[in-house]
C-alpha cells in the first residue's frame, strides 16, 4: 500500500505569500466588525498568528524541498517563481513580522488606527515575500512598490510626532526617486533584450551588440533601485532618519525584513538575469560595482555609527554597515567560482541578522515604552533594573559585532570565509576590520547598561509582556542559530547554487 | 557524552543562578558547581586515554559529530581529553567552586549576576580545555572573555572600567592575530585537510604538508603563522612585554575573580601555546628557541623584579604570576619530557598556588580594607589561620619541597637543563633559576612586613579571624597543593604519557 500522497495544486506554492496577504484582509475585517473599539489583543493575535502560519508553511516547503528538487516552480508564465531562495527569504520576513507583531501589541496600546497599522505591516510583508519570488522585472517593480508604499505610511505612523512625519516624508521622497530610477533601468534593459522575464533577459543580453552601453546603464540603475531598498550607499541616507523617526517596531521591521527582501530580489535579478559569464566580458562588470558599494557601505556605516550619541541612530547606521557585509554576497562573485557558496553565506547572515537586529530595535522599543531616553547616557545602569532584558540586548550587541558564542559570529565567519575561498580575500579583510571596529560602538551600549552607574532613578512600570516576549524570542533565536547554523547555511547555499545552475 | 554533560550542566546552572534571587544565589551557585567537580573527578577515575590527542593518540570521552560544512571544510563538534586536558579540567572545576565560596563574604551587590557569570565562565573554560576542533575551541576561547569583562567591569575596584576595557581590547586583538595566523596555516595546507579538526591539522603540519599561500613560500608562511599565534597566546599568558593588562585587571578585579584569572585564564595561554605552537609547528619552535627562551627568562626575572617593587600586596601576587608563567614557557621550549611535562604540571601548581595567594590577600582585604604592605603589620596576631595559610602558600610559590610548586619547578629545571634544542639552554635555565631568589626575596619581604611584628593598623573595622566560608576554601587549596606536591604522579603520569609523543618529530633534535 503506498503512503497517502496529497497532490497540492501548483498555485499552493505561493501559499506563504498568500497567507500574509490574507492576514492583512482578515485584520481589516476584524476591524470593520466594530471599528470604534480598539481590540489590541485580537489584532496583534491575528497578525502574529498569520505570520507564524506563513512561517510554518514556508519552513515546511523549504524542508520538503518544494521548488528545489526538480527545479523551481513557475507560475503566471514565470513571473512568479518559488524556489529555495524565495522560501528562505519568506522565512526571514515572516519570522521578523511575527516578532514585530507580537511586540507591537504593547507599543500600540492606547493608540488609534491599530488595525491599519497591522494591515499595513502585513501588506508590506506580502510585498517583501513576493519580491523574493519575482521572476520578471515587472513583478520586481510591482512587489517592490507593494513593500514600499505601506512602509512610507508606517514610518510616518506617529502623525503627531514631527520626527516621525519628517522621516516618512524623507523616506517617501527618496523612495519615489529610487523607484523612478529602477523603472527607468528596467525599461532600458527591456529595450535591449525585449523581455522582462529574467531568464529571457539572460539569454538575450549576450547578443546586445551595439546596445551594450544602454544595457550597462540599465544594470547600474537597477542596482541603484536595490541599493535604496537595502539601505546601501549611495541610497542610504534616508535610513538613519527613517529608522530614528519611525516607531521602533517599524524600524526593526524595515531594517531587518525590508533589507532582506531587497537583497533577495537583488540576488535573483543579478544572478539570473545578468549571468557573469555573459555580461562581464561585454564590459558590464556588476560584481565590481557591488564590491565598491560593499566596501564603501560597510566603512561609511561603521564610521557613522561610531560617532552617534543616540542608540537608535547608532543602530540605524550599523544597519547600513550590515548592508555592506551582505553585499559581499553579490560582490565576491566571479565567472569561475563556486558563487552559490558566498551568496548562500550572505543569505544565512541575513537570517541571523533578522533575529539579532529585530531584537535590538525591539529592545529600544521597550526602552521607549519605559520612557527612559535615547542616548547612551540614558542607558547607564539599566541592567540594575532590568537584568534579563539587558542580557538579551547584550546578546544582540555582541552578536551584531560578531563575537562568539552568538549566531552573528558564525554567519560573519561563514561570509568572510566564503569570500576568501572565492579569491576575494581583500573584501573579507575589509569586512573583518570593519567588524572589529564595530565592537567599539556596540560595546558602548553594553558598557552603559552594565558597568556605568545609573545617573538617576528608573521608574520602569509594568513589564510590557508582548514586547518582552518578542525580545526573548529574538535572543533565544540569536543564541540557537550558533549550533543550528549548519542546516541554515546548507539550505541557503543550495538555494543560491540553484540560481547559478 | 560526559564532557557534553559537564558543559551543558554548567551552562544550565549559570542560567538558573542568574534567575535566582540574590539572597541565595551564592549558595545555589556553590551547590550547583559541585556537579562539575563530581563529573571531572569521575572522568579522572575512568580516564583511559593513551598518548597525545593531537598526535594520533586516543583521547578519553571523545565525541565527534559533524556540525556544518563550509567551502569544503567540515566543522565538527569534536571534544575529548588527554593527559594534558584532564588536569586542567579538574583544576577549573575545583577552583571555580572555591572561588564561588570565597566570594560569599565579599560580593554583596547583584549577586545572582555575579555567580551566574562565574558559572558561565566555567562552562566555557571547560570547553576550551576539551575542544579538539579549532572552531569549537575558538568559540569557547572567545566566550571566556565576555564574563571576565563584566566581572571586572561591574564588581571591580575604582578603576574597573579602564581595567575591563584594557583587558577586553588586549585579549581580543590578540585572539584576532592568533585566528589569522591559524587560518593561514589551514589554507596553506590546501587539500591535505578537509576540516578544522585539530588532530588532523596537527598531523598534516607535522608531516610537513604545508604549501605556499598567495605566493608566500611555505617556510615563511610557517614562521609568520607561528609568530602570529605566539603573539596571540603570549598576551593571554602574559609574557613581557604584553603583560601590562594583567596587573590592572588583577588589582581592579574582586578577589574571587582574580583567583579565576590567575588560576585558570592564564593557563589558557600556555595550554594553547602547547597545543598549537609547540605541538603543530615543533620545528619552527626550535628555530625560535633562543628568542623564546630569552622571553621566558626576561619574564621570570623582570616579572619578579616588578613584584619586588610593589607596595600593593595584590600587585605583588599579580606580577609574580608573570614570573611564574615565564617558567612554564621555559619548560615548553625545552622540548624534553620533563620540560614540557613539568610546564603542564606547573600550570596546575601555579593555578592552585596563585589561587591560594589571591584568596588569602582577599580575606585580609575584606577585614582590613587595605592591601598596602606599608599599612599592614602583625596580621598574624589577629588572623592567625589566614596568616599561616598565606605563609604556606608563599613557601609553595618559592618552591618548598613537598608542595606542588616544587614539583613543577623541579621538573622544568631538570627538563630545561637536559634540553638539546640549543646549546645555550643550560645558560638560560641558570639565569631563570636566579628568579627563585628574587621570588623568595619579595615574598619574605612582604610577609615580614604584613604578617609579623606588632599589630598597628589604624582602621575603623574590627580586624579578627575570617569566617569559615573564607577559610575553608583556603584550607582545601592548601591540602590540594600539598597532596600534589607529595604525590605529583597523580597527574604527572598521565601528563608524561601525553607529552612524550610530542617530542618525536623529524627536527634537528637528536
Amino acid at each position: 500500500m503506498t503512503p497517502l500522497q496529497i497532490q497540492l495544486p501548483t498555485w499552493a506554492a505561493v501559499a506563504p505569500t498568500l497567507l500574509l496577504g490574507l492576514t492583512a484582509l482578515v485584520l481589516l475585517l476584524v476591524d470593520s466588525i466594530d471599528p470604534d473599539s480598539t481590540r489590541p489583543t485580537a489584532l496583534a493575535g491575528v497578525a502574529t498568528f498569520g505570520s507564524l502560519a506563513a512561517l510554518a508553511v514556508a519552513g515546511w516547503y523549504l524542508l520538503a524541498g518544494t521548488g528545489q528538487q526538480g527545479g523551481a516552480i513557475e507560475l503566471y508564465g514565470g513571473s512568479v517563481v518559488v524556489d529555495g531562495l524565495s522560501l528562505f527569504f519568506t522565512v526571514v520576513v515572516s519570522s521578523v513580522v511575527a516578532m514585530v507583531s507580537l511586540a507591537s501589541y504593547d507599543y500600540l496600546r492606547d493608540r488609534t488606527y491599530q488595525a491599519e497599522f497591522y494591515s499595513l505591516v502585513m501588506l508590506a510583508a506580502t510585498g517583501m515575500s513576493l519580491m523574493a519570488s519575482s521572476g520578471s522585472l515587472a513583478t520586481v517593480f510591482v512587489s517592490l512598490e507593494l513593500a514600499s508604499l505601506p512602509s512610507y505610511a508606517l514610518v510616518a505612523f506617529l502623525k503627531k510626532n514631527r520626527g516621525s512625519v519628517e522621516a516618512g516624508l524623507k523616506y517617501f521622497l527618496v523612495g519615489a526617486v529610487s523607484s523612478a530610477v529602477l523603472a527607468f533601468g528596467i525599461s532600458l534593459v527591456y529595450a535591449v533584450t525585449g523581455s522582462l522575464l529574467l531568464s529571457d533577459v539572460a539569454s538575450a543580453i549576450g547578443s546586445a551588440g551595439d546596445l551594450v552601453g544602454v544595457a550597462g546603464v540599465g544594470v547600474v540603475m537597477i542596482a541603484g533601485g536595490f541599493a535604496f531598498k537595502t539601505a546601501s550607499v549611495p541610497f542610504h541616507f534616508w535610513a538613519p532618519e527613517a529608522y530614528e523617526g519611525a516607531p521602533a517596531p517599524i524600524s526593526a521591521f524595515l531594517s531587518s525584513a525590508s533589507k532582506a527582501a531587497g537583497f533577495a530580489v537583488a540576488f535573483r535579478v543579478f544572478a539570473v538575469a545578468f549571468p557573469i559569464d555573459a555580461v562581464v566580458p561585454m564590459g558590464i562588470d556588476w560584481p565590481l560595482l557591488f564590491a565598491v558599494l560593499a566596501v564603501v557601505t560597510m566603512t561609511l556605516g561603521n564610521f557613522a555609527a561610531a560617532t552617534q550619541e543616540n542608540v537608535k541612530r547608532m543602530l540605524a547606521y550599523s544597519s547600513v554597515g550590515h548592508a555592506g557585509y551582505a553585499l559581499i554576497g553579490l560582490a565576491a562573485l566571479s565567472g569561475s567560482g563556486p558563487n552559490g557558496n558566498v551568496m548562500g553565506a550572505s543569505m544565512a547572515h541575513l537570517l541571523v541578522y533578522g533575529f539579532m537586529n529585530t531584537g535590538a530595535f525591539l529592545f529600544i522599543a521597550m526602552v521607549e515604552h519605559w520612557e527612559i531616553g535615547r542616548t547612551f547616557e540614558d542607558y547607564n545602569g539599566l541592567a540594575t533594573r532590568a537584568p534579563v532584558a539587558c542580557l538579551a540586548m547584550t546578546v544582540f550587541m555582541f552578536s551584531l559585532a560578531g563575537l562568539p558564542p552568538f549566531g552573528g559570529f558564525l554567519s560573519k565567519y561563514a561570509l568572510f570565509y566564503e569570500a576568501i575561498q572565492g579569491g576575494f580575500w581583500w573584501l573579507a579583510a575589509v569586512g573583518a576590520i570593519n567588524s572589529a571596529l564595530s565592537l567599539f560602538y556596540y560595546s558602548r551600549v553594553v558598557k552603559a547598561m552594565w558597568i556605568e552607574d545609573p545617573t538617576g532613578g528608573f521608574d520602569l512600570g509594568a513589564t510590557p509582556l508582548g514586547l518582552y516576549a518578542a525580545v526573548m524570542v529574538a535572543a533565544v533565536g540569536t543564541l540557537l542559530l550558533l549550533p543550528a547554523f549548519g542546516p541554515v547555511v546548507e539550505t541557503a547555499q543550495s538555494a543560491a547554487t540553484a540560481l547559478f545552475a | 557524552m560526559i564532557i557534553e554533560a559537564l558543559i551543558a550542566i554548567t551552562f544550565v546552572a549559570s542560567m538558573a543562578v542568574l534567575l535566582a534571587p540574590d539572597e541565595w544565589a551564592g549558595r545555589l551557585a556553590a551547590a550547583l558547581s559541585l556537579l562539575p567537580i563530581v563529573g571531572s573527578l569521575y572522568m579522572w577515575s575512568r580516564f583511559d586515554a593513551t598518548g597525545n590527542a593531537l598526535t594520533g593518540g586516543d583521547p578519553a570521552f571523545e565525541t565527534t559529530v559533524q556540525w556544518l560544512e563550509l567551502g569544503g571544510y567540515t566543522l565538527n563538534w569534536h571534544v575529548g581529553v588527554d593527559g594534558i586536558g584532564l588536569p586542567l579540567v579538574v583544576l577549573t572545576t575545583v577552583l571555580t567552586t572555591l572561588a564561588i565560596v570565597s566570594a560569599w563574604a565579599s560580593i554583596d551587590d547583584r549577586q545572582s549576576q555575579f555567580y551566574g557569570l562565574m558559572l558561565f565562565m566555567e562552562a566555557n573554560l571547560l570547553g576550551v580545555f576539551t575542544a579538539l576542533d579549532f572552531f569549537v575551541w575558538f568559540v569557547f576561547w572567545e566566550a571566556v572573555l565576555l564574563p571576565m569583562y563584566f566581572l571586572i567591569g561591574v564588581w571591580g575596584g575604582p578603576r574597573r572600567k579602564y581595567a575591563a576595557i584594557k583587558f577586553f581590547v588586549y585579549t581580543n586583538i590578540a585572539s584576532l592575530a592568533m585566528f589569522i595566523g591559524f587560518i593561514a596555516l589551514v589554507f596553506g595546507l590546501g587539500d591535505s585537510v578537509s576540516s578544522l579538526d585539530m588532530p588532523a591539522i596537527a598531523g598534516a603540519l607535522r608531516a610537513g604538508e604545508l604549501g605556499s599561500l598567495f605566493g608566500i613560500p611555505a617556510a615563511t608562511l610557517r614562521s609568520v603563522a607561528f609568530v602570529a599565534m605566539f603573539l596571540g597566546f603570549a598576551v593571554k599568558v602574559p609574557i613581557v612585554p604584553f603583560h601590562t593588562w594583567l596587573p590592572d585587571a588583577h588589582v581592579e578585579a574582586p578577589s574571587p575573580v582574580s583567583v579565576m584569572l590567575a588560576g585558570v585564564l592564564l593557563k589558557m595561554g600556555t595550554y594553547a601555546l602547547l597545543r598549537f605552537n609547540f605541538t603543530m609547528l615543533p620545528e619552527t619552535a626550535t628555530q625560535f628557541a633562543v628568542p623564546i627562551a630569552l622571553i621566558a627568562v626576561i619574564s621570570v626575572i623582570y616579572g619578579a623584579m616588578l613584584a619586588l617593587a610593589q607596595q600593593d600586596l595584590k600587585r605583588i601576587v599579580a606580577y609574580s604570576s608573570v614570573s611564574s608563567m615565564g617558567y612554564v614557557i621555559l619548560g615548553l621550549i625545552a622540548y624534553t619530557t620533563y620540560g614540557v611535562g613539568g610546564a603542564t604540571f606547573q600550570m596546575i601548581a601555579h593555578g592552585l598556588i596563585s589561587g591560594l595567594m589571591f584568596m588569602s590577600v582577599g580575606v585580609m582585604y575584606n577585614t582590613t580594607h587595605t592591601r598596602m604592605v606599608g599599612d599592614m603589620s602583625g596580621m598574624a596576631d589577629r588572623m592567625p589561620v589566614t596568616a599561616g595559610i598565606f605563609v604556606a602558600g608563599a613557601f609553595g610559590y618559592m618552591g618548598l619541597p613537598l608542595m606542588a610548586g616544587f614539583a613543577g619547578e623541579f621538573f622544568i629545571f631538570k627538563g630545561a637543563f637536559e634540553s638539546t634544542v640549543h646549546a645555550a639552554m643550560p645558560l638560560f635555565t641558570a639565569a631563570a633559576m636566579f628568579g627563585i631568589v628574587i621570588v623568595a626575596g619579595y615574598l619574605l619581604f612582604a610577609m615580614q612586613r604584613t604578617l609579623f611584628g606588632s599589630f598597628r593598623l589604624e582602621t575603623d573595622y574590627e580586624v579578627g579571624p575570617a569566617p569559615l566560608s573564607e577559610t575553608a576554601p583556603l584550607a582545601v587549596l592548601l591540602v590540594t597543593i600539598i597532596v600534589l606536591g607529595v604525590a605529583p604522579d597523580l597527574f604527572f603520569g598521565m601528563i608524561q604519557d601525553a607529552v612524550d609523543p610530542l617530542l618525536e618529530f623529524g627536527g634537528d633534535l637528536s
